[in-house]
């Protein structure tokens, strides 16, 4: 057992030798930020009167959701055989939606404890993780969570994860982030196991970003690890991807709150401010050098942010036009992958089409739009991108299903993506039919344990933002966990099916289907539309249309009877109160050609049955 | 009178009224309705403010009612004074209900005595008591028409027993003649109410019911469509699934039988529920409600409206009753209308009358709408050339659209 360190290794006079760089991969729920908490405490950084729950998970939103959206690190001082250690924990996003963020984070790390709820075993996010880290040469460190748990079955997953990562099952450790059993043994062995990081300290600097966080009072508050060289306070330092330079305002490290250095030396972890108020001048993945001496080449690996879902963001009130522009224009600050720009629906007015990540990061961005800036928002269906070849062979790209070409088209190509998806083996078969039914191919399947599943598909994107999850859970009885990485495209027999109200199309509720979906999605809108629509003073008629050709026909019967029959002298107030409701009514309502829509017919038709939010969750 | 109280300013205790209702006051009529909150019975769709024989007690009961009713009457005369309004002899006076003649007609003489002591009453004013047709005889309505009644209206709803008893109404039919008879036999004009589209109503027991009452060939009648009220029996029964519930492509389809057989019967729609053999037989007493007309309302939850303010008495006759014992108003709110909501009113009102609404009387909003009205059918085109909003009988069916349309936006 060992002690707290009595002192701590000094940031930017650190021996490369006495660092750790690791961080924790997990599934959501298997208690990650509990056990980072404990963490914070057995090593003395953060005293126990000042913990709250879960102290790395900063926005309100993920406090609620139990989930990491954005990463930190924390350097922690940890004493092993009398030597003085300096941590540094890197906590990774724990969503399918952030695998850059994942990658750039690993890359950070010489080491990764991989932790799994010993009551639950592995998921298939973190699986997806664990692969990427060890494509990354990361020393994993088995853990078992939650041990303290009636339910747990540490012998079972503890043989599930030797299988996975190859060893023994004894290597597995064995914890309880809530209780503290096995934190100190857990911070002896990354010391152990996990190798110091390895740099050239007389070379020119290179750090890694691995995270980039607006802040209101400091601006953008940027996450290194510095690989070679040193990094020192009122230097200029230079973006490798884009060359551009800043003066380096403040540099220090995370204690977790921070603390200025003197620098940062090879292998350190830390964070550095310049007084940028963008995060995209700041990119995840960018080397930083110092402008004066540059590195001649980057560390690699770097990406631009390439949103993969779209949907129309409109508000409700039209008038809030100006103040959605201004929270996008602010949230864009703190994230760099939200991409937007102004659309305009017939049916919904003016509004935004916006590209995201994958469905969470909508969520999350609508959330925080409609909670921090106060906005009632229309979103239209989540759509993918498009590549639409026409017959003079120009290219176009379709984010938007009301911009699909109408003319002569050569072919479709829509994304993909590689799907893993663990659960008991009993459901195979229920999954199978499903990814069969959502267009996926198997690619291959694997037995974790004696009863457990790992299922690969190759399966469109467009597949997976409609409602998957949630007929995955449902058919899994929630036992199902699924990851997805876009991988590749495919020419698709794709179809635009347009639902006109009195001839009169409607593009907000436009979609692009399999043509053997079609179908199935024109008796499904207009059936809805039919039920949400009130009745006009003339027959209106909704019908599913692939070009030209109906596919789904339903009327709306023309209303014989609006008038109240009696209206005596009790009833005159009533009355009266009633028909400003009704003209009150009238102002929301949206006209589609000469019919009258009310807002909450589009809102109920945009919103699928299922629940966003546990998709979301996943 | 529906029995849910609209939500307004409180009333004064002293029953004053604010300055402005002299305003014009000379130029309008004055009219009295008298609330009488007692039913045999309790009909299952009937959600009016009203009371079986057997619920109330002390101050409130029927034997005490007359008493009761008339110190309003007098606190109403006092009231009227105080705020300066010209004195105005009764143009009509209505006894509504619950079923007015549950109470013996000499009770309901007296309460009429009383107000006609206090305000006189005009030549040739309407006097009307709605009734319940097991609840008259030939010696009742004698009294009430010398007692100076000139009208009764007679709630017959329906010729079809199955169809009465989804309604819960105890009267045989074949006692409408009987006692549509003897009204005339008393000199009092006869007017027939009739209910349709009750759940298991067939189109062909509405025709039933409209041909028996034009049998019967009374000076007017009454035809609403049955509103399913919530909080009724009837309500409860449809949310059960018991009773089918309310379809308004039936509805429509039994105004326009309604219309058709009523007109080929010699009578004419002046409000889109009302039809009469004359236009003098016209409900005169309902047309001041319409057209802007001053009336006091006696009862518990009944309404008034003098010169654009409107009140209503508290619901339960033991409270109506010991405001009146303490030399209060029996208000439970108001609401004083500004010049737009008296507008907004008068469209909507007026829409309605078979006379029209003045073009003059809508902005330019609403003379906008006129042509698209005609071209969809909704307005006749002659009347709309002499400056009158008349409905056609589509029109009258969405009578509510198209007065949101005319409103000022």
């Amino acid at each position: 057992m060992s002690p707290m360190a009595r002192t701590a290794p000094v940031p930017a006079a650190t021996d490369p030798a006495i660092i750790r760089n690791f961080c924790i991969i997990a599934h959501i729920d298997h208690g990650k930020s509990t056990l980072a908490d404990r963490m914070l405490q057995f090593t003395g950084v953060v005293q126990a009167r000042d913990m709250k729950a879960q102290y790395l998970d900063r926005m309100d939103i993920e406090r609620e959701r139990g989930i990491t959206i954005k990463s930190q690190a924390v350097r922690m001082p940890w004493e092993v055989d009398n030597t003085a250690y300096a941590l540094n924990m890197i906590d990774t996003p724990g969503h399918v939606d952030f695998t850059y963020e994942v990658s750039r984070s690993l890359a950070a790390c010489e080491g990764a404890v991989l932790l799994v709820d010993a009551a639950q075993g592995i998921e298939a996010q973190t699986l997806a993780n664990l692969y990427l880290a060890m494509e990354n040469d990361l020393t994993i460190i088995p853990v078992l969570n939650k041990i303290d748990l009636p339910a747990a079955q540490p012998e079972k997953y503890a043989e599930e994860l030797a299988n996975l990562i190859g060893g023994d099952p004894d290597e597995v450790m064995r914890v309880s982030g809530k209780t503290g059993i096995g934190v100190e043994s857990l911070l002896d062995r990354i010391v152990r196991d996990i190798p110091a990081p390895v740099g050239q300290a007389d070379a020119p600097a290179r750090a890694m970003i691995f995270d980039s966080v607006y802040d209101t009072y400091r601006g953008v508050v940027t996450y290194v690890r510095v690989v070679d060289g040193h990094l020192s306070p009122r230097e200029r330092i230079q973006m490798m991807s884009t060359k551009a330079s800043h003066e380096l305002l403040e540099i220090g490290v995370s204690s977790p709150e921070p603390v200025p250095t003197k620098g940062l030396g090879v292998g350190e972890v830390g964070y550095l401010i310049t007084g940028v108020k963008d995060v995209r001048q700041s990119k995840v993945g960018d080397t930083v050098t110092n402008q004066a001496k540059p590195a001649s080449e980057s560390l690699g690996g770097y990406q631009d942010p390439k949103p993969m879902v779209f949907s129309g963001l409109y508000p409700l009130d039209g008038t809030d036009y100006p103040n959605l522009r201004e929270a996008l224009d602010k949230l864009k600050l703190n994230d760099a992958a939200l991409v937007y720009e102004p659309e305009t629906s017939a049916a919904l007015g003016f509004g935004f089409r916006v590209g995201f990540l994958g469905l969470l990061h909508l969520e999350i961005v609508r959330e925080r739009l409609e909670r921090e800036f106060n906005l009632d928002l229309i979103s239209t269906a989540p759509n993918v991108v498009y590549e639409v070849t026409l017959e003079d062979k120009s290219v176009r790209t379709v984010t938007n299903p009301s911009e699909f070409p109408s003319g002569k088209i050569n072919e479709v190509r829509e994304p993909m993506v590689a799907a893993t998806i663990l659960a008991p083996n009993e459901f195979v078969g229920a999954i199978m039919e499903l990814c069969q039914g959502r267009r996926g191919q198997m690619r291959g399947m694997d037995y974790l344990s004696e009863d457990r599943v790992e299922m690969r598909y190759w399966i469109p994107l467009a597949e997976i933002v409609f409602d998957f999850f949630d007929q995955l859970k449902s058919k899994t009885r929630g036992y199902a966990s699924l990851d997805w990485k876009a991988e590749g495209e495919q020419v698709a027999d794709l179809v635009k099916v347009d639902i006109l109200l009195q001839g009169e199309q409607v593009d907000a509720f436009s979609a692009i289907t399999h043509r053997d979906k079609a179908y199935a999605y024109g008796v499904m809108m207009t059936s809805k539309l039919r039920e949400l629509i009130p009745r006009q003073q003339f027959e209106v008629p909704i019908q599913a249309a692939i070009g030209s050709r109906i596919i789904a026909r339903e009327n709306i019967r023309a209303i014989r009877k609006d008038v109240l029959a009696k209206c005596y002298g009790g009833d005159i107030t009533r009355k009266r109160k009633l028909l400003e409701k009704q003209k009150e009514g009238k102002k929301r309502m949206k006209m589609v050609g000469r019919v009258e829509v009310p807002q909450e017919a589009f809102i109920a038709a945009l919103t699928t049955d299922d629940s966003s939010k546990d998709k979301a969750k996943k | 009178m529906p029995s849910v109280l609209p939500i307004g300013a409180p009333a004064p205790l002293d029953g004053s009224l604010p300055v402005q209702v002299i305003e014009g006051a000379t130029s309008r009529t004055f009219s009295l309705y008298v609330h009488i909150p007692f039913c045999a019975v309790r009909c299952g769709y009937c959600d009016f403010n009203t009371y079986t024989a057997t619920e109330l007690g002390g101050g409130a009961s029927q034997d005490a009612y007359a008493a009761t009713a008339v110190s309003e009457v007098e606190f109403a005369a006092r009231a009227m004074d105080a705020a300066g309004l010209p004195s105005r002899t009764l143009s009509t006076v209505f006894f509504g209900g619950g079923t007015p003649t549950l109470l013996p007609a000499g009770d309901l003489a007296r309460i009429l005595a009383a107000a006609v002591e206090q305000w006189g009453i005009a030549d040739g004013a309407e006097v009307t008591t709605e009734a319940n047709p097991d609840s008259v005889t030939p010696e009742s309505l004698q009294v009430l028409a010398e007692a100076g009644f000139t009208r009764v209206s007679f709630g017959m709803q329906s010729a079809v027993p199955h169809v009465l008893k989804v309604l819960d109404r105890t009267h045989t039919p074949s006692r409408v003649p009987l006692v549509v008879q003897w009204a005339r036999d008393a000199g009092l004009s006869v007017s027939l109410d009739l209910i349709y589209g009750t759940p298991g109503e067939s189109m062909d027991d509405w025709r039933r019911s409209l041909e028996t009452a034009l049998s019967y060939n009374p000076d007017h009648i009454s035809a609403y469509a049955l509103i399913v009220e919530e909080g009724t029996k009837l309500a409860a029964q449809i949310r059960r699934g018991e009773v089918p519930g309310i379809d308004d492509d039936d509805h429509a389809a039994k105004y326009e039988l309604a219309d058709e057989l009523i007109s080929a019967a010699g009578l004419t729609w002046y409000e889109v529920s009302n039809w009469s053999r004359t236009p003098e037989q016209a409900c005169r007493h309902n047309l001041a409600y319409w057209q802007g007309g001053d009336w006091w309302g006696i009862g518990p939850g009944a309404h008034s409206h003098i010169g654009g303010v409107r009140w209503w008495n508290v619901k339960h006759p033991t409270a109506y009753a010991s405001r009146l014992a303490a030399g209060h108003s029996p208000a439970a709110g108001r609401e004083t209308l500004d010049a737009g909501t008296r507008a907004m009113e008068r469209i909507m009102l007026e829409v309605r009358l078979g006379s029209g609404l003045d073009v003059d009387a809508l902005d330019k909003v609403g003379r906008h709408a006129m042509a698209g009205l005609i071209a969809e059918g909704l307005v006749e085109p002659a009347a709309a050339f002499r400056g009158k909003l008349v409905l056609t009988l589509k029109g009258r069916l969405l009578a509510d659209a198209v007065v949101r349309r005319v409103l000022p936006d």
